[in-house]
C-alpha cells in the first residue's frame, strides 16, 4: 500500500516537472499571441538554442553559467528576429506569419546543425542538485524538484506582475484591445517589443532548465513545438491562467496516462484537446477581449 | 485648435472620406452630424490614427499631428469610442488608474469620481460586470484622467435610458462650462444641438453644412434635408 502511495506521489511530481518546464513555454508564446495576435511557430526552436547555448556554455563555464546566459542570449536571438523579420510581419495576416516562422524553425535548426553537429549532447545536473530530497517519503531528484520550484516561482512572479502592477495592467489592456490602449496613450508597439524579448528569454531558461533532463538535440525544438501549442490551446490563447491550467493538464493527462493506460497514452492529449475544442473552443481560460 | 483639411480616409480599398474639412475652435463644442453610413466615425479613427490619412493633412495647433494612436493620445487628445472599450480583464479601478497613473494634471482619481459617484461604488467590478451607462461614465473619466486639451466622444448615447442621457448630457455640460475642447459625433439631435457651440453635417464623406447649433436648430429645411430630423 505504501509502495502504491509512494508510486503515485512520483507520477504526481513528474507531471508537475512536466507541466511546469511546458508552462515556460507555453507562457511566452501564449502572450506574444494574445498581445501581438502572431503566431510564433519558431518559439520552440527558441527553445532548442538555449538547451544548446546552455550546454555550450556549461562545457566551459559550468551549469549556471549557462543557467543564467542562455536566456539572455535567446532574447538577443528573438531581438535579432524581431527587428529583422517580425516587426515587418506584424500586419501581414497569420498564414504569412505560419509560413515565415516555420520557415524559421527549419533555419535555427540548421544553424544548431552547423554549429553543434547533429549527434545529441549530454549536460551534467549542477553539482549543488545532484542528490536525492526526501519528499512525502519518497527519494525524488532535487534537480527535477528545482524545475518544479523554478515553474512555481516564476508563475508566481508573472502573476504578480501582471495582475498587480501598472506594467501588467497595461499588458492585460493590451491583449483585450490593442487599438483602445494606443488610443490611451500606451506605446503598444514597445510593450510588445518587452513581452516579445521576455516571452523568449523563457524559452531560453527553458531549454536550459530541460538541457539536464533530456538529451540536447537539434529536434528538440520541434518536439516541444506541438505539445506547446496544445497547451496553449487548452487553456485559451492570451493568458497567465490559461497557460498554467494547459500546463498542468497536459503533464498530468501525459504522465499518467502512460502509466494507466500505455496504449491509449499518446491519444489521450488529443483527444482532451479536439473535447475542449469541441466545448470550449476559445479554451478553458480565454482572455475576454 | 484642430483642423482637418481635405482629408481622405476609409477601411482598406474603401474610401469612406473625400476631402473632409473642417476646425474644432479652443473651448468650444463642435458636434459633427450626418446620417448613418456619412463618414462620422470614420473622421474620428482618422484623427485618432485608427485609420491612416491617405491624403490632405490633420493640424494640432498648426502644427502637423503625430499618426500613431499613442502619440496623437499623448498630444493631449482623448477619445471615447462609441463601443465604449472598455477592458474587460480589468477592474474598473484598474481601468481608471490605467490613464490616472500615466497623466498628471487637474483631473485626478477623486474627482473624475466626484462627477460620476456611482463608479466609486463599483471600482472593484469587473470592467464588463457594467450596466451600459456606467460603461459610459468609465469611458469618458477614463478619458478625462489623461487630462485632454480635447475630448473626442463618439455616440455617447448609444443605448442608453433616457435618465442616464440626462446625467451624461449634465456632466457634459459641467465639462463644456469648464472649459474642455469637445469633439461630439451623435445621432441625438436634440442632445447634440444642446451641448454644442458648432455644428458640421456631413453627407458622403465630406462637410454638406456648417454653422452654429443655433441655426441649424432654427433651420428645418437643412435638418429635413441632412439629417432626416
Amino acid at each position: 500500500m505504501n509502495a502504491d502511495v509512494g508510486f503515485w506521489i512520483l507520477q504526481s511530481l513528474n507531471a508537475l516537472q512536466l507541466s511546469m518546464l511546458l508552462f515556460l513555454l507555453s507562457i511566452g508564446l501564449t502572450v506574444i499571441f494574445g498581445l501581438m495576435h502572431f503566431v510564433n511557430l519558431a518559439h520552440g526552436s527558441l527553445y532548442a538554442v538555449g538547451a544548446y547555448v546552455a550546454a555550450a556554455i556549461a562545457t566551459g563555464w559550468g551549469y549556471w553559467a549557462g543557467f543564467f546566459l542562455a536566456p539572455v542570449a535567446v532574447a538577443a536571438t528573438g531581438i535579432v528576429l524581431y527587428l529583422g523579420l517580425i516587426r515587418k510581419m506584424r500586419r501581414s495576416g497569420p498564414m504569412a506569419q505560419v509560413l515565415v516562422t516555420f520557415g524559421l524553425i527549419f533555419v535555427l535548426l540548421d544553424l544548431t546543425r552547423i554549429l553543434w553537429g547533429d549527434l545529441p549532447l549530454a549536460i551534467e545536473t549542477p553539482a549543488l542538485l545532484q542528490g536525492r530530497i526526501n519528499i512525502l517519503g519518497i527519494d525524488y531528484p532535487a534537480y527535477r524538484l528545482f524545475v518544479i520550484v523554478l515553474g512555481l516561482a516564476i508563475f508566481a512572479a508573472l502573476a504578480f506582475i501582471l495582475g498587480r502592477t501598472q506594467v501588467g495592467a497595461m499588458i492585460r489592456a493590451g491583449v483585450d484591445n490593442d487599438a483602445m490602449a494606443a488610443c490611451l496613450g500606451i506605446n503598444v508597439e514597445r510593450l510588445f517589443f518587452t513581452v516579445f524579448c521576455i516571452g523568449c528569454a523563457l524559452a531560453g531558461l527553458a531549454g536550459a532548465v530541460a538541457a539536464p533532463l533530456l538529451s540536447v538535440a537539434p529536434d528538440m525544438g520541434l518536439q516541444i513545438l506541438i505539445p506547446t501549442l496544445i497547451v496553449i490551446v487548452i487553456g485559451g490563447l492570451g493568458s497567465l491562467k490559461g497557460a498554467i491550467a494547459g500546463s498542468l493538464i497536459y503533464g498530468i493527462v501525459q504522465t499518467f496516462g502512460a502509466v494507466i493506460a500505455p496504449q491509449m497514452a499518446s491519444v489521450l492529449i488529443y483527444a482532451l484537446l479536439a473535447a475542449v475544442l469541441v466545448i470550449r473552443p476559445m479554451g478553458l481560460f480565454p482572455t475576454k477581449g | 485648435m484642430l483642423e482637418l483639411a481635405n482629408v481622405n480616409s476609409g477601411y482598406g480599398e474603401t474610401q469612406v472620406l473625400h476631402g473632409m474639412s473642417f476646425t474644432a475652435r479652443q473651448g468650444r463644442v463642435l458636434a459633427i452630424l450626418g446620417r448613418n453610413g456619412a463618414g462620422k466615425s470614420t473622421t474620428l479613427k482618422t484623427v485618432m490614427g485608427l485609420l491612416p490619412t491617405q491624403k490632405g493633412s490633420i493640424l494640432l495647433d498648426g502644427m502637423s499631428m503625430a499618426t500613431t494612436p499613442h502619440a496623437i493620445a499623448n498630444s493631449g487628445i482623448a477619445y471615447v469610442p462609441e463601443t465604449r472599450d472598455i477592458f474587460p480583464s480589468l477592474s474598473v479601478r484598474e481601468n481608471l488608474e490605467l490613464t490616472a497613473r500615466r497623466f498628471s494634471g487637474d483631473w485626478t482619481l477623486d474627482r473624475v469620481l466626484a462627477l460620476f459617484p456611482r463608479l466609486g461604488e463599483r471600482l472593484d467590478n469587473g470592467g464588463t460586470q457594467l450596466s451600459g451607462g456606467e460603461q459610459q461614465m468609465l469611458a469618458i473619466a477614463r478619458a478625462l484622467l489623461m487630462n485632454p486639451r480635447l475630448l473626442i466622444l463618439d455616440e455617447p448615447t448609444e443605448g442608453l435610458a433616457p435618465i442616464i442621457v440626462q446625467l451624461i448630457h449634465d456632466k457634459l455640460q459641467e465639462l463644456k462650462d469648464a472649459g474642455l475642447s469637445m469633439i461630439l459625433v451623435e445621432q441625438n439631435f436634440g442632445f447634440a444641438t444642446s451641448l454644442a457651440d458648432d455644428v458640421v453635417v456631413v453627407g458622403k464623406g465630406q462637410i454638406v453644412w456648417e454653422g452654429s447649433a443655433n441655426e441649424i436648430r432654427a433651420d428645418d429645411a437643412i435638418q429635413h434635408r441632412w439629417l432626416g430630423v
